[in-house]
């Protein structure tokens, strides 16, 4: 058949060939996650049942073992504690992990009878955290004593919200603040403001540019992964430390496919037999999708 | 039933996001974008629950006369001031309130940015205030961070264009590339596993503390 233009002129019939897209029920280009899923998801598994009834040892995360120390701290100088879950969202998985942190810490501060401050970025965060430490006041006995005024909204203004904490900071002068939680450019300016009111300091954040500023102003900082293994490391709880066990047995896995991936890297530089090929091979199949 | 529900309700939610992530076709692809409309709705009436926290906190402040009440009365004032200048502008431009001209903009351009930027210059002096305690060489580990930073820094800002400072230029270009970026990895690697362990600990009902 050959397609013809307004003016008669008929073109010639070329050999390209006519097709209809349609959609695929199964995304090919995704296989090399879905099978790292399947890996990493198994080793969890294995770990979180072999971990049942089991004392499973963790190594000692300093910044955690001082939560009792900070809120301690606060309570001795008759000073409120104040937590900022930063300026992340509640979809933030480092936001949850935050607020899972702010439970054990809300329980400290209900035995300890100390007032416990929360300014938010986010109402969602707001609510789930008022939702959060009132729980933990009426398990750690003092239902009463839970003010839920003191869980409040600030503004979703980056910088409105550091100078409102920062504000906070100077005229309640809090004995002890946990930062915990998404920060950008604002985590300096607040961690700087904690500092200089002498407050012992307790940072965690999963955005690997701001955690030098944490570790030059903060007396502890909780480095990515400790973050998310908080909430398994102060309840002890056996099935999620078997988690933690999981996740070492993959970060494991990916140190071994690293040094493969190394020496298939070098071989293959140094033009060694089919070295070359099969580390494109295997670097391709990370990286496609 | 208060539990299950809302943790069957994260299993379920859970799922559907990870298959939605594999399976192109209807109606899988849509899941995420239905679920991101939902919690853009949620988050629209949670703004209005966070603003009644917000002006409930000062107002009692006001009433009681608290220390620093006055501060109360003038966030109150603002947010009233700014919502009716909103509202004007949205009513002179047919709903585009932040348009070019409008009341809305001429406060955010000339009350909003200049306040952000005031507090973001703040944080050149935070930085030299923290770079002084961290780098001050007590310890080894303190001594070799000052001497990486002062390389990098010089590395990255040559004083005079000779060859000891384009050295220094390309040292500090492999400080980064190579040692710095190395230990940045490992941390990004630590930071997925974490997120992946604790995103199944959720799905999976493991972990309950953000739904007390």
């Amino acid at each position: 058949m050959k397609a013809q233009t307004k003016e008669k002129i008929e073109s010639e019939a070329s050999n390209v060939a006519t097709a209809k897209s349609f959609s695929q029920w199964f995304h090919k280009g995704r296989i090399n996650i879905l099978v790292l899923i399947i890996l990493f998801g198994s080793f969890f598994f294995i770990y979180v049942r072999m971990a049942k009834g089991k004392k499973l040892f963790i190594r000692k995360i300093a910044g955690l073992d001082a939560v009792e120390e900070a809120v301690g701290r606060s309570t001795e100088m008759g000073k409120p504690v104040l937590y900022c879950p930063g300026i992340g969202y509640l979809s933030d998985i480092a936001t949850i992990a935050s607020l899972t942190i702010l439970g054990k810490v809300a329980k400290k501060t209900a035995e300890y009878e100390t007032r416990i401050i929360m300014p938010n970025y986010d109402p969602l965060v707001m609510s789930a955290a008022q939702e959060i430490v009132k729980q933990s006041y009426t398990e750690g006995g003092r239902p009463d004593s839970f003010n839920e005024k003191d869980i409040f909204y600030l503004t979703q203004d980056q910088f409105g919200f550091a100078a409102g904490v920062d504000g906070i900071i100077m005229r309640e002068k809090p004995g002890a603040i946990f930062f915990q939680g998404v920060f950008f450019a604002e985590s300096l300016i607040l961690a700087e403001t904690g500092h200089s009111v002498g407050a012992i300091q307790i940072a965690g954040t999963d955005r690997v540019t701001q955690l030098p500023f944490f570790i030059a102003s903060c007396d502890y900082t909780l480095i990515g992964e400790e973050m998310f293994a908080a909430s398994s490391y102060l309840s002890r709880d056996p099935i999620m430390m078997g988690s933690i066990k999981g996740e070492d047995a993959s970060k494991l896995t990916i140190v071994i496919l690293i040094i493969v991936g190394a020496i298939l890297g070098i071989l293959g530089g140094l033009n060694i037999g089919p070295f070359g090929n099969w580390f494109y091979n295997f670097t391709n199949w990370f990286t496609r999708g | 039933m208060k539990r299950q529900i809302p943790l069957l309700l994260t299993f379920l939610t859970g799922v559907a996001i990870i298959i939605s992530f594999f399976i192109p076709h209807k109606p899988f692809n849509q899941v995420q974008d239905t679920l991101l409309d939902w919690f853009i709705i949620i988050s629209g009436f949670a703004l209005l629950l966070g603003i009644y926290s917000l002006l409930r906190k000062h107002i009692i402040h006001i009433q009681k006369k608290d220390a620093g009440w006055g501060y109360s009365l003038i966030l109150n004032s603002f947010f009233v001031g700014v919502f009716i200048v909103g509202i004007i502008s949205a009513v002179q431009f047919k709903g585009m309130s932040l348009t070019p001209g409008s009341s809305l903009y001429y406060v955010y351009d000339y009350m909003v940015i200049p306040l952000s930027a005031t507090m973001f210059s703040l944080l050149a002096f935070f930085i030299a205030s923290a770079a002084y305690r961290a780098f001050r060489a007590r310890k080894l580990n303190a001594t070799l961070l000052l001497i990486a930073a002062v390389v990098v820094m010089l590395g990255r800002v040559p004083i005079v264009d000779n060859a000891f400072f384009k050295f220094l230029g390309q040292f500090s270009d492999w400080f980064m590339l190579i040692p710095q970026m190395a230990a940045k990895r490992g941390i990004l690697i630590g930071i997925a596993l974490g997120s992946f362990a604790m995103s199944l600990r959720i799905i999976l009902g493991i972990e309950r503390t953000y739904l007390q």
